[in-house]
C-alpha cells in the first residue's frame, strides 16, 4: 500500500516534470528508485533502461519495468498509468488553444528557449547511465562507436543494440 | 484507407474511436527498435491524411515541449482533435497496449533471470548501445539549437546541475527555465 502510493506520487510528478520527453526525468527517476526507495540496484536500472529502449513503443515504459520490480504486475500498471495521465491531461488542455496561439510570444519563447535546456537534461541522462554501467575503456569504446553509428547512419537501433549485446555475450567487454 | 485525393484532409476525415486505437497500435508495432516519431508521421500524414505536414509539425513541437513522452502526447493530441477525451484515451490505449504487454513479459523474464552471468554480459553490451542512443540524441538535437554562447551556457548549466551535481529536477527547472524564457522572448526589431 505504501509502495503503491510512492509509485503513484513519484511517476505522477515525474510525468508533469518530463519536459522534452521521458529521458529528461531519468536522472531524477534513478535518484528516487535506486537511492531513495531502493526498489532496484544501479545495474538493474541501467539494464531496464536498455530493455525499454529496445522494446517497441514509447521508451517511457521504463516505468513499467521499475513498477514491476517495486510492486509486481499491479505496480507495473500503476506506474504506467501514473506516468501517462497527468502529462496527457496537460497536452489535452494545451491542444485546445495551441493553434490559436500560433504567433504569441510565449509560444515562441517556449519553443526556442526550452530546446537547450532539454538537450542538457538528456545529456545528464547519458552521463548518469554511462557512469552506472561503464567501468572500463572497452565499454566506453563501444558506446563511442555506437554513438557514431546512430549519428551518421540510419541503422535500426534494435540491430545496434543486438550487436552490442552480442559483443557483451562474447566477453569483449571484460 | 488510402484516399487518393483529399484537399481538406483534417476537415474531411473524422476517424472513429476504433480507427484511432487501430492506427496507433499499428504505429507502435511498426516502431520496433525505434523511429516511433518517424512512423507517426508516415502513418498520420502520408498514409491516412489525418493531418497535413504543417499541422503535424506544429503538433509535434508542442508535444516535444510539454511534459510527457512525445509520442504519447502526440496520440493525445490527434485523438483529442477528432474525438475529444474519448479519442485521446483510445489513441493512447492503441499506442501503449501491446508495448506494455511486451515490456511486462520482459520485466518478468528479466527479474527472473538477471543473475545469470551470460544475460548480464548481454545487457552490459546492450546498455552501452542504449547510452549511445541517448548521446546521439544529444548530438542531433544539440546541432539544431546550440548556436551561440547563451544557449550553450543554458545547456551546460542544466547538464551540470542535474547530471553532475544531481540537484533535484524541479530546482534546476526553476533556475534555468525562466532564464531560458528571458533569452528566447521575441524582442521588437530583432529576428
Amino acid at each position: 500500500m505504501k509502495t503503491w502510493l510512492q509509485i503513484l506520487i513519484l511517476f505522477g510528478s515525474l510525468s508533469l516534470l518530463s519536459i522534452g520527453g521521458g529521458n529528461s526525468v531519468l536522472p531524477e527517476m534513478h535518484q528516487r528508485s535506486v537511492n531513495d526507495y531502493q526498489w532496484l540496484t544501479d545495474t538493474q536500472f541501467a539494464d531496464v533502461f536498455a530493455i525499454s529502449q529496445a522494446a517497441p513503443g514509447p521508451s517511457i515504459l521504463i516505468v513499467t519495468l521499475i513498477g514491476y520490480k517495486a510492486a509486481g504486475i499491479f505496480g507495473a500498471l500503476l506506474a504506467t498509468v501514473a506516468v501517462i495521465v497527468p502529462a496527457g491531461a496537460v497536452v489535452y488542455l494545451v491542444s485546445r488553444f495551441w493553434e490559436h496561439a500560433a504567433r504569441s510570444p510565449i509560444r515562441h519563447a517556449i519553443e526556442k528557449g526550452f530546446a537547450p535546456l532539454t538537450v542538457g537534461l538528456v545529456a545528464a541522462t547519458a552521463f548518469i547511465l554511462g557512469r552506472s554501467t561503464e567501468h572500463d575503456w572497452r565499454s566506453y569504446l563501444l558506446t563511442a562507436v555506437c554513438t557514431g553509428v546512430f549519428v551518421f547512419t540510419k541503422t535500426n537501433p534494435l540491430i545496434v543494440v543486438a550487436i552490442a549485446g552480442l559483443a557483451g555475450f562474447l566477453g569483449w567487454l571484460g | 484507407m488510402n484516399d487518393p485525393v483529399s484537399p481538406e484532409p483534417s476537415q474531411a476525415i473524422k476517424p472513429s474511436l476504433w480507427a484511432l486505437v487501430w492506427t496507433f497500435n499499428q504505429i507502435a508495432l511498426a516502431s520496433f527498435g525505434g523511429g516511433l516519431s518517424a512512423w507517426s508521421r508516415e502513418v498520420i500524414v502520408v498514409e491516412r491524411h489525418w493531418m497535413d505536414e504543417e499541422e503535424f509539425l506544429s503538433a509535434s513541437t508542442m508535444c516535444r515541449i510539454l511534459p510527457g513522452a512525445n509520442q504519447v502526447n502526440l496520440a493525445v493530441f490527434v485523438g483529442a482533435k477528432f474525438q475529444g477525451i474519448p479519442g485521446a484515451i483510445a489513441a493512447v490505449f492503441g499506442l501503449t497496449l501491446i508495448p506494455v504487454l511486451i515490456v511486462l513479459l520482459l520485466a518478468v523474464l528479466y527479474f527472473q533471470f538477471h543473475h545469470l552471468p551470460s544475460l548480464q554480459k548481454i545487457l552490459h553490451g546492450a546498455a552501452a548501445a542504449a547510452v549511445a542512443l541517448t548521446l546521439a540524441m544529444v548530438v542531433k538535437t544539440g546541432k539544431k539549437c546550440l548556436h551561440g554562447p547563451i544557449p550553450i551556457l543554458l545547456f551546460l548549466a542544466t547538464f551540470i546541475l542535474n547530471g553532475v551535481l544531481r540537484w533535484p529536477l524541479l530546482l534546476v527547472l526553476a533556475i534555468v527555465g525562466p532564464l531560458s524564457l528571458i533569452w528566447a522572448w521575441p524582442r521588437p526589431g530583432t529576428k
